[in-house]
């Protein structure tokens, strides 16, 4: 069996006595498209700040191993930057876009390559980087709106454009919190069908709270749910869907 | 078949032909026409600009030099600083050393040190006093030492991700207890009282018209300058990223970019022009003293930004303009009312004129064309009464 890309083992993390997160032990795998579930407060949005470096661990540590057979790296002691430049991309779940700036733009801000002030003075683009753009115009759909401030494009637009960005920024590690968040159902499956297609070229983990579209993606992956900082339960979706524990925490049971 | 992306996409022209001509055509009319209008004609001649306009002009621009700086971290940046004409009395004070040790034994007491330092029983003239006598090494501080200041501030609070109204509150402590040190007679840069009574600049007598017009066309140049290069800055990718981090600095971190470096940048370059336009500001002025880098110094120059337009390049040199222009002439006629001026017309624009005068040809042109559709459209009131 391959080496975890990410390993994160007894990781705890708490907020003015509150433990968002709990001795928690995560393990995702190369190429591997994970989906995370669990009622809210779960930390699942800590856990990403966690993987990103927005906050630090107060224990156990978050190896990244991202080729086989290096030596890891510890993303406890980096900051948000640096975590990116190793190929870590978050999408936000709520959609960060740069409003002002048009949608070609976004995706040229977001494009892999230099990242000094310098870089950015003398930054030109050339036609492999207009190619690379074009493709992911198309492939996130928003060819025909290039031109949109990007602040003008609807929510479920701004989602694709924001994954957009996230690609371009060619990561090894997509971390994507709730993607469908205001598609329709249609947008929710095109998604879906996008996360799939990208599994096993990047690692994917994607926290997600409608039901169908888990579903859909984890059709070949693992689902994790998180409760209370820690792992409820890991495996096939069937399977948690089925599990008593998973369903008390969502449903609520009565006391005795 | 993919539509092939234009080169306007990201990075646009740096002008177009009509912003060429917005830019050249003031450029020449300030920095050409009227200096030589006002060298060649006799001095009663009615179109000539006197003496006192072009000096008022000159003192005009390097106000706009500070406007630019304002606006670039403001409306570009999004980080406002209330403290910017720290810098230009810094930049102000550097060069005010130099012309100080070049009065030579003219002043009033006929010593080889300064004014204030024989008044202060000073035996000598202190050792980090001794390289300003160089010209060169005065210019160089005039850029260095603001740029220091900014950039030990600025590393410390970008670092720290201090923002929003803290960084402002902090910027403006940061030029208030400089003021309260520079006000103090043992810090040695001459109290409350500041240098003045200058004679000369390179040799050159500061009150002959000569000087005086060489000073008026350095400061325009001066601006224009700046303006290019502001331009250059703001347009393509590193242009894009200041504003990507006014509107949303988590994306851009999370992005890959060190955003504090970024900020570095900026505030240290603005501080080190902003610092030029000061040195310009002392010879044309005749005087520096600390009042120039109290807080309300650097709100007045915010304003300037405000009522010109925030976030565009134009702007903020209009407003430099014509906020300081109504200023003479207000605190000439009616000096009482100014305080009154200023603060009227700061609320008029932010509540009405959010865009700043800037914007006002495209709300004509926006009402214009309103009015234009609805004399067109024909008259519902007619509609009603038809049989």
């Amino acid at each position: 069996m391959s080496h975890p890309i990410i390993q994160a083992e007894d990781v705890t993390k708490t907020f003015d006595g509150f433990r968002a997160i709990n001795a928690l032990n995560f393990y995702l795998f190369p190429g591997e498209l994970r989906t995370v579930i669990g009622p809210n407060g779960a930390g699942k949005s800590t856990f990403f700040d966690l993987l990103t470096g927005r906050a630090k661990p107060d224990t156990g540590g978050i190896e990244y191993t991202p080729i086989q057979n290096t030596p890891s790296t510890d993303l406890a002691k980096l900051n948000e930057y640096e975590i990116q430049r190793l190929g870590i991309g978050r999408k936000f779940q709520t959609p960060s876009v740069f409003a002002e700036q048009t949608v070609f733009t976004n995706l040229v801000l977001s494009l892999n390559g230099p990242r000094g002030v310098f870089a950015s003075l003398f930054h030109r683009l050339d036609s492999a980087d207009r190619d690379r753009l074009d493709d992911l115009l198309k492939l996130v759909r928003l060819g025909d709106k290039r031109h949109w401030k990007a602040g003008l494009l609807s929510h479920g637009e701004k989602q694709w454009l924001e994954i957009g960005m996230l690609l371009a920024s060619e990561p090894r590690v997509l971390l994507v919190d709730e993607p469908a968040a205001g598609m329709t159902d249609e947008e929710t499956h095109r998604t879906g069908e996008l996360l799939l297609s990208l599994a096993g070229k990047h690692s994917i983990v994607v926290v997600e709270h409608d039901m169908t579209f888990v579903k859909q993606i984890s059709i070949n992956g693992q689902v994790t749910v998180l409760h209370q900082g820690s792992v409820l339960c890991e495996g096939k979706f069937d399977d948690v869907q089925s599990n008593d524990k998973v369903r008390e925490v969502y449903l609520g049971r009565g006391k005795n | 078949m993919s539509v092939p992306a234009k080169l306007s996409d990201v990075e646009p022209r740096f002008f177009t032909r009509a912003q060429w001509a917005s830019f050249l055509l003031p450029t020449l009319l300030l920095a050409l026409v009227l200096p030589l209008l006002n060298a060649l004609l006799p001095s009663e001649h009615l179109l000539r600009p006197s003496d006192f306009t072009l000096n008022l002009y000159g003192k005009y621009a390097t106000y706009a030099v500070l406007a630019l700086g304002v606006d670039l971290l403001w409306g570009f940046l999004g980080i406002l600083s209330l403290g910017q004409a720290l810098f230009f009395a810094l930049g102000g004070y550097a060069f005010g050393m130099h012309l100080l040790l070049m009065i030579g034994k003219d002043g009033q007491y006929k010593s080889k040190l300064p004014d204030y330092m024989v008044f202060l029983g000073y035996k000598a003239l202190p050792v980090h006093w001794q390289p300003f006598y160089s010209f060169s090494f005065a210019t160089c501080a005039v850029l260095v030492i603001p740029a220091l200041i900014a950039f030990v501030f600025g590393w410390l609070a970008f670092r720290s991700r201090i923002k929003g109204v803290y960084l402002s509150i902090l910027t403006q402590a940061l030029t208030y207890a400089a003021a309260l040190l520079f006000f103090r007679n043992d810090f040695g840069f001459g109290g409350n009282n500041g240098f003045t009574d200058f004679k000369r600049v390179l040799g050159a007598d500061l009150n002959s018209p000569t000087t005086r017009r060489v000073l008026y066309v350095s400061s325009v140049l001066l601006l224009a300058g700046v303006f290019l290069l502001y331009r250059w800055l703001t347009r393509a990718k590193f242009g894009h990223l200041l504003q990507a981090i006014r509107d949303g600095e988590n994306r851009v971190l999370f992005s890959g970019y060190a955003t504090a470096s970024y900020k570095l940048f900026v505030f240290v370059l603005v501080a080190a022009i902003t610092g030029i336009a000061g040195a310009l500001y002392v010879p044309q002025v005749g005087i520096i003293n600390p009042s120039e880098m109290t807080p309300e110094k650097s709100l007045e120059a915010v304003v300037w930004v405000a009522v010109g337009g925030r976030g565009t390049l134009l702007g903020p040199v209009l407003g430099a303009f014509f906020v300081n222009a109504l200023k003479s002439w207000a605190t000439r006629s009616v000096p009482e009312l100014w305080l009154y001026i200023i603060g009227g017309l700061f609320i008029v624009v932010v509540l009405f004129l959010p865009g700043g005068l800037i914007s006002l040809p495209a709300r004509f042109r926006l009402l214009w064309a309103r009015y234009r559709s609805r004399a067109s459209r024909p008259d519902s009131s007619t509609f009603f009464q038809q049989p």
